[in-house]
């Protein structure tokens, strides 16, 4: 084993007050493979990146390997020095700053370097690109790119600084499906040129897709590292979380003849067009398609944040005009939105204050106008019972709920106004196994109790086993309708991917 | 493909803007297009235009400093004090209020990054704290007996174009100076790695901590260099007034942080040119000069500027947005 491989880890564990981040964990990986960490949330993914980086310092006993030099830890520096680089997840680059000087800025620690080479910093950045096999304008502004290109520009500010291991901490989990794609065949391509990588990511389909070896970390512990040729998405989430996971389809059926929601050619010039669909009482309708398909722009449509400029919306037969979001709460309608982080909580106010925010005038005494705080405290008890939702104090700040819990947070703050139709918008984006499961049981229990929910969502199996019906939706038209039982996940994973991958 | 680029540049538009408010005021008033007028301009925003170059490097690193104009006042009147009592060597002039300046603004950069308290909290604390200390400690004397070389120095002018009627226009060594800040501040944020760090630091400071980038350091070296240039605008303010007065400077923060976000530093960090912050000095100059020459009550200059300070942050935004909105 030792001589192929990169870095071998042994005996690592870190504690955190009572708390165990890691528990004598192993871990080897071999020069040249795609490797890839999976666990849930709080398994010790990160932890085990920051040891390795040198960011944290693992307990003593522990014994870092990296070919053949065996460390009882590491220095950022020294991590740095044996080419071990981090992509993070949220990228950690200069959007200020132009493409080129990104890439080259590590010329700016070196020693004794008081002027900048620009001459330098320029050959740095293409001959990246060379190794990435991409091209881009090296004078303009990462802000100004897509955030996969960004990630691309990190990737290759990675080469740059000689990386020999790769880290990727998460790096699809704000990819389109063609994006992805892209991605991986970058990883391939560096696998070619003898780079190893460590992958780190929720979605099974995508590490059985890219992984030579798989990890699997769960509280802290290693579980186990298996060949990907050798197992399967059903093993792997078994080892994540210790229990079989197998979500059901668990719709029960709705009512076809009462039509909640009719949407007749709604376009919005840029992002949609011709939009037309039915929503009937307790059905749950599916959208899915690649990112940036216009899903987000029609759900806003139907939530009154973006006005429409075609077409007709009909609400239990009377046409209605969507012009605001108070108008739309009013007529019933509610948003999770997709990115819960900057639009469905307010991550530092206290959990109960979130779960009622968008009720507030229920809470209002109607004589003093101010907020009926024991009220308050009786419906957060509920919400808190009926959603499952794992809390400490209620009057702890939202940012100390797992990502699985402020969605709940977020979902119950919408159900609580008793909307006739919840649209939602990748309600599952982030947040692990086990907290889709109950999300999944949430939208069931919903729509049995008669609301109509508009899910929309990238990911295939969420669609197949959560909707009544599906709606494939590409480059802003709805291109397909089916039931689930009409389709098969690798089918419909193939249309979604289908359509060429668009060249720069 | 060179004209889209320059579309998007605020440097551009200012600079339109005061080609435009120049040719009104040239046709309108007599004396606008003139040596003198222009010469005279140039003086009296030097001091102005140093601080406004010291607010643009702390701007682009994510900072944000109003204590500067306290620290100028200190840092004069201890040079005031010591050339005019002990030794009145022109050399001193210059280095104690360079000194003084660096000192405080290392005061300023010590707090802010061990409390992680906003700077903007910190330097108005600090701003409050250096003046009120200076008035206390000098019951707010001006001092009036600089010596003979500080004057002298200040009378030295670099060029003079005659006029027929016999007072030549006369350009001020004084401006030298602020060229002089230009230039160094360009080098600095355009061709040394600690400039180009201030930036990166401006745009993603934790990116700029995992690239290894010493945020203390970073920090350390913009409040000083504000520092260091407050003293030397201090400087450049008594030899164009030739009397040291504790309560001349305090109150134009505003004016400089105008200057600054005008032409084109973002106050979120990450942005900004040497260009700019120049235009954006000449723009407020401009319009106070046409003011003043059209004969408007000085109270209507504070309207002006504050007018001109939303037009731009305005525009600003919209640009933002249109920029946003096209890539999204």
């Amino acid at each position: 084993m030792g001589s192929d491989s990169f870095l071998e880890a042994s005996s690592v564990s870190k504690h955190y007050g009572g708390v165990t981040a890691l528990e004598d964990v192993d871990i080897s990986i071999h020069r040249g493979e795609v490797h890839c960490l999976v666990g849930e949330n709080g398994s010790g993914k990160s932890t085990l990146v920051k040891i390795i980086t040198g960011v944290v310092t693992p307990e003593s006993g522990a014994s870092l390997g990296i070919e053949g030099e065996i460390h009882s830890s590491l220095k950022p520096i020294q991590a740095y020095k044996k080419g071990i680089q981090v992509v993070h997840q949220d990228l950690s680059m200069f959007p200020n700053l132009t493409v080129a000087e990104n890439i080259g800025a590590v010329q700016y620690i070196e020693k004794g370097r008081l002027f900048v080479n620009w001459g330098r910093i320029k050959a740095r950045a293409r001959d990246a690109f060379d190794r990435l096999g991409v091209d881009f304008d090296l004078q303009t502004r990462l802000g100004d790119l897509s955030l996969a290109d960004q990630q691309l520009i990190a990737i290759g500010r990675a080469l740059a600084s000689d990386a020999r291991l790769l880290i990727m901490d998460e790096p699809t989990a704000s990819l389109t499906q063609e994006e992805v794609e892209r991605l991986f065949g970058i990883v391939r391509e560096l696998k070619r040129g003898g780079v190893t990588t460590l992958f780190i990511s929720h979605r099974l389909d995508e590490v059985l897709e890219i992984g030579d070896r798989i990890t699997v970390l769960r509280n802290g512990k290693k579980i186990d590292t298996v060949e990907r040729s050798e197992t399967d998405k059903n093993e792997i989430s078994y080892l994540m979380t210790g229990k079989e996971v197998e979500y059901e389809y668990n719709l029960e059926p709705y009512q076809e003849d009462e039509t909640v929601l009719n949407v007749e050619n709604l376009t919005d010039g840029g992002h949609y067009s011709g939009v037309s669909f039915e929503l009937a009482r307790g059905e749950v309708k599916g959208i899915i398609g690649p990112l940036g398909s216009g899903q987000t722009q029609l759900a806003l449509s139907l939530f009154g944040l973006n006005p429409p400029e075609g077409g007709r919306i009909n609400l239990e037969g009377e046409e209605v005009e969507l012009s605001s979001i108070s108008r739309a709460m009013d007529l019933g309608i509610g948003y999770v939105p997709d990115d819960r982080l900057t639009q469905g909580v307010v991550l530092e106010q206290p959990i109960d204050d979130n779960l009622i925010l968008t009720s507030l005038e229920r809470f209002t005494d109607r004589k003093t106008g101010l907020l009926d705080r024991d009220r308050q405290a009786e419906f957060v008890g509920e919400a808190v019972k009926e959603f499952d939702i794992k809390i400490g104090d209620p009057e702890d700040p939202a940012i100390s709920l797992s990502g699985g819990n402020q969605q709940k947070v977020v979902v119950a703050k919408w159900v609580s106004i008793e909307p006739k139709i919840l649209i939602m918008n990748r309600p599952t984006h982030g947040i692990d196994i086990a907290a889709k499961g109950n999300i999944y049981d949430l939208i069931a229990e919903l729509a049995a109790g008669g609301m109509s929910i508009v899910l929309i969502s990238d990911e295939v199996d969420e669609i197949m086993q959560n909707s009544h019906n599906i709606m494939l939706m590409k480059k802003g038209k709805i291109v397909d309708r089916r039931k689930p039982d009409e389709l098969s996940s690798e089918g419909l994973y193939q249309e979604l991917t289908s359509s060429k991958m668009e060249q720069q | 493909m060179i004209s889209t680029e320059l579309l998007k540049r605020t440097e551009f538009y200012l600079l339109i803007v005061i080609l435009i408010i120049s040719a009104v005021l040239s046709i309108v008033t007599e004396q606008f297009l003139t040596f003198s007028n222009w010469f005279d301009l140039l003086r009296n925003n030097s001091f102005l235009g140093i601080l406004a170059l010291g607010e643009l490097v702390i701007l682009i690193s994510g900072g944000i400093d109003v204590s500067f104009t306290a620290t100028a006042t200190v840092a004069q009147y201890i040079m005031g004090i010591v050339i005019s009592r002990y030794v009145g060597n022109l050399f001193l002039a210059f280095l104690i209020p360079g000194v003084v300046g660096v000192a405080l603004g290392s005061v300023n950069a010590v707090i802010i990054f061990f409390t992680g308290v906003p700077a903007v909290v910190v330097t108005i604390a600090t701003l409050n704290a250096f003046n009120g200390f200076l008035q206390f400690t000098t019951g707010g004397k001006w001092i009036y007996n600089l010596p003979g070389s500080f004057k002298n120095f200040a009378g030295i002018n670099m060029l003079k174009i005659s006029r027929p009627d016999g007072w030549p226009a006369t350009l001020s060594i004084l401006v030298l100076f602020w060229v002089g800040a230009i230039l160094i501040t360009w080098l600095i944020l355009n061709r040394t790695t600690i400039g180009r760090k201030l930036y990166a630091m401006g745009g993603n400071t934790e990116a700029a901590r995992r690239a290894g980038f010493s945020i203390f350091r970073l920090m350390i070296f913009s409040y000083c260099y504000m520092g260091f240039l407050a003293g030397l605008a201090s400087v450049v303010q008594a030899m164009q007034t030739q009397v040291i007065q504790p309560n001349a400077i305090v109150g134009r923060e505003l004016d400089v942080l105008a200057a600054t976000v005008i032409g084109g530093a973002s106050v979120f960090g990450g942005r900004g040119s040497v260009l700019g912050t120049v235009l954006g000095v000449l723009l407020l100059a401009i319009v106070r000069n046409g003011l003043i020459l059209l004969g408007v009550s000085s109270y209507w200059h504070k309207v002006a500027t504050g007018m001109i300070i939303l037009v731009a942050v305005i525009v600003m935004a919209l640009q933002r947005k249109f920029r946003t909105e096209s890539t999204a």
